[in-house]
């Protein structure tokens, strides 16, 4: 009851941002109009493992989130399901519009940010570090309810300058070889970097499990592989500049179905 | 290991020339740096080259460059790691194809042409891919453990480029 009031007003603000959003600001153009999921650009065998639920080892995770969801944590004696119930309805469709911004953070926040400001403000539970088991848990099995749907963020009125920060980071060249993330994942896509096919390097299918590093990994985790592999100084995960960059990259993959949990190499 | 064994080797005869107060440097890079031996990546002071026309002619360093070694900095990793961008005329799964296979640039390019295309690329145009192998200066957010060192050292450059005017 109470959270379905919290949850109006979200929704309530952002309708009111949908109208500045009308009332002046452009909205950009995407560089790839018409984008490709990484499932295109992954091979059968990967393929079969993902689309086959009792295959696919990300499952493991789901289930652990699952129990975490219903478990008593922290000291105001909360679950999850304490306050947001049934996740397979409540949880519904989240994913999918995540990151957002948040109107009493005044941020931009991400899935995994979003899970620790319940804990610690709502739960007295500590925050899970980022990319650790249980939150990679927990946000699967979240993300797993909005399976199917389109991603669709909302990056008008007070998030636009958080976005703007993202397109930045993405465009930017950097590290030691000197290149953007668009000169991989936009200019380059369909070619071979060694053994790797590159992707359009979209993020709905994370939290994915990759199988290089046999476990679910969040997004955030593979964006630092990518910085590292241009020998650049990625920043911190959970760090401003990778949550802007996220919701940059959620807005790239705008339209395309969540796939979470993806299996990749 | 395997990595440093072979940096360590590419790197003894650069090393032997360094001034003892860039010597020292390195040596408290060397002890700061988990890892050790990063001293021999590549040049911290690069030697000044001059460009004429659209390449580099003289060589960078006194010593010729040496195929074999030569051969091996294309291949390593961690140092050329052409083959991830590129085909290149030699047995290996997996080649990389961002840029140009490199069979026949011997036969396309002269020596001071590939050695301006492989220290800077961005010189002759400033939207390339290709890494600048024998740069410092205008990158940015590079990676600690490489920042204010090139790729390469001179003469791996050198050596490099014996390899890649032998690819006819
Ligand atoms: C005491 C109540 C409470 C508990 C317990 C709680 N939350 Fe929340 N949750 C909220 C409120 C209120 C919001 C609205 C946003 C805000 O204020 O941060 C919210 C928002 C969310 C959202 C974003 C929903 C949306 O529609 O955008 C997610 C995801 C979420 N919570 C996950 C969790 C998880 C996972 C747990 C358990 C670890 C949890 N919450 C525990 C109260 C709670
Ligand atoms: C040197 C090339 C390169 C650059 C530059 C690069 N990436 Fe990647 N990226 C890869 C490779 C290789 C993969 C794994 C194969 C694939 O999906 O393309 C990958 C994967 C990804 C994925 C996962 C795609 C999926 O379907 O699972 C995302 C998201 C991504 N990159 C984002 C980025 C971002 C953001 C940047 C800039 C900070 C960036 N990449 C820069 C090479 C690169
Ligand atoms: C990160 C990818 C990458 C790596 C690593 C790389 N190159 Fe390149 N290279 C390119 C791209 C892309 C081009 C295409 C031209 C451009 O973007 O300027 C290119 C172009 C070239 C050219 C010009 C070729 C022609 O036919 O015009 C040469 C020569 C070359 N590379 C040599 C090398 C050598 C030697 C190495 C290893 C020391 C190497 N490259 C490593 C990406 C790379």
């Amino acid at each position: 009851m109470k959270i379905g009031m919290v949850l109006a007003g979200l929704a309530a603000a952002s309708l009111s941002a949908v109208v500045a959003f009308a009332e002046g600001e452009r909205p950009p153009n995407r560089p790839i109009p018409d984008p490709q999921s990484g499932r295109h650009f992954a091979t059968p065998d990967t393929l079969a493992i993902q689309d086959d639920d009792f295959l696919n080892p990300a499952f493991l995770w789901v289930e652990e989130g699952e129990q975490a969801w219903n478990r008593v944590e922290g000291t105001a004696g909360q679950s999850c399901a304490s306050c947001h119930n049934d996740a397979t309805e409540s949880m519904r469709g989240v994913r999918a519009r995540m990151p957002a911004y948040h109107p009493r953070l005044q941020r931009v926040v991400t899935l995994e940010q979003q899970v620790n400001i319940c804990r610690t403000e709502r739960m007295g539970a500590p925050a899970l570090p980022i990319d650790s088991r249980p939150l990679n848990a927990i946000t699967t099995y979240i993300a797993l309810q909005s399976r199917g749907m389109p991603v669709n963020v909302d990056i008008s009125g007070p998030a636009r300058r958080f976005f703007d920060e993202g397109e930045r980071f993405y465009n930017t060249r950097r590290g030691q070889l000197d290149m953007r993330c668009a000169t991989c994942h936009e200019e380059n896509y369909g070619r071979y970097l060694r053994a790797d096919l590159l992707s359009q390097g979209m993020s709905n299918g994370f939290p994915t499990y990759r199988l290089k590093e046999q476990r679910v990994i969040s997004l955030q985790f593979r964006l630092m592989g990518c910085v590292q592999d241009v020998r650049g100084q990625p920043p911190a995960m959970g760090s401003e500049e990778f949550t802007n960059l996220e919701f940059y990259l959620a807005w790239r993959a705008q339209g395309l179905p969540v796939e979470s949990p993806a299996v990749r190499r | 290991m395997r990595i440093r064994g072979r940096e360590h080797a590419a790197g003894v005869t650069h090393a032997a020339s360094w001034p003892p107060a860039a010597a020292l440097l390195a040596l408290a890079v060397a002890l700061l740096a988990p890892l050790a031996g990063a001293w021999a990546r590549g040049d911290t002071q690069p030697v000044p080259f001059r460009v004429v026309d659209d390449g580099i002619p003289e060589p960078l360093t006194s010593q010729p460059g040496d195929v074999e070694r030569g051969r091996a900095v294309a291949l390593d990793r961690s140092l050329g790691n052409c083959i991830t961008c590129h085909e290149m005329p030699v047995r290996a799964d997996f080649q990389g194809n961002l840029g140009p296979p490199l069979e026949g640039l011997a036969s396309r390019y002269t020596l001071p042409e590939l050695r301006l295309r492989v220290v800077d690329s961005k010189r002759i145009n400033p939207e390339s891919n290709m890494p600048s192998f024998y740069r410092i200066e205008g990158l940015y957010n590079v990676r600690r453990d490489w920042a204010g060192r090139t790729m390469l050292t001179a003469q791996q450059v050198e050596d490099l480029l014996a390899y890649l005017m032998t690819l006819r």
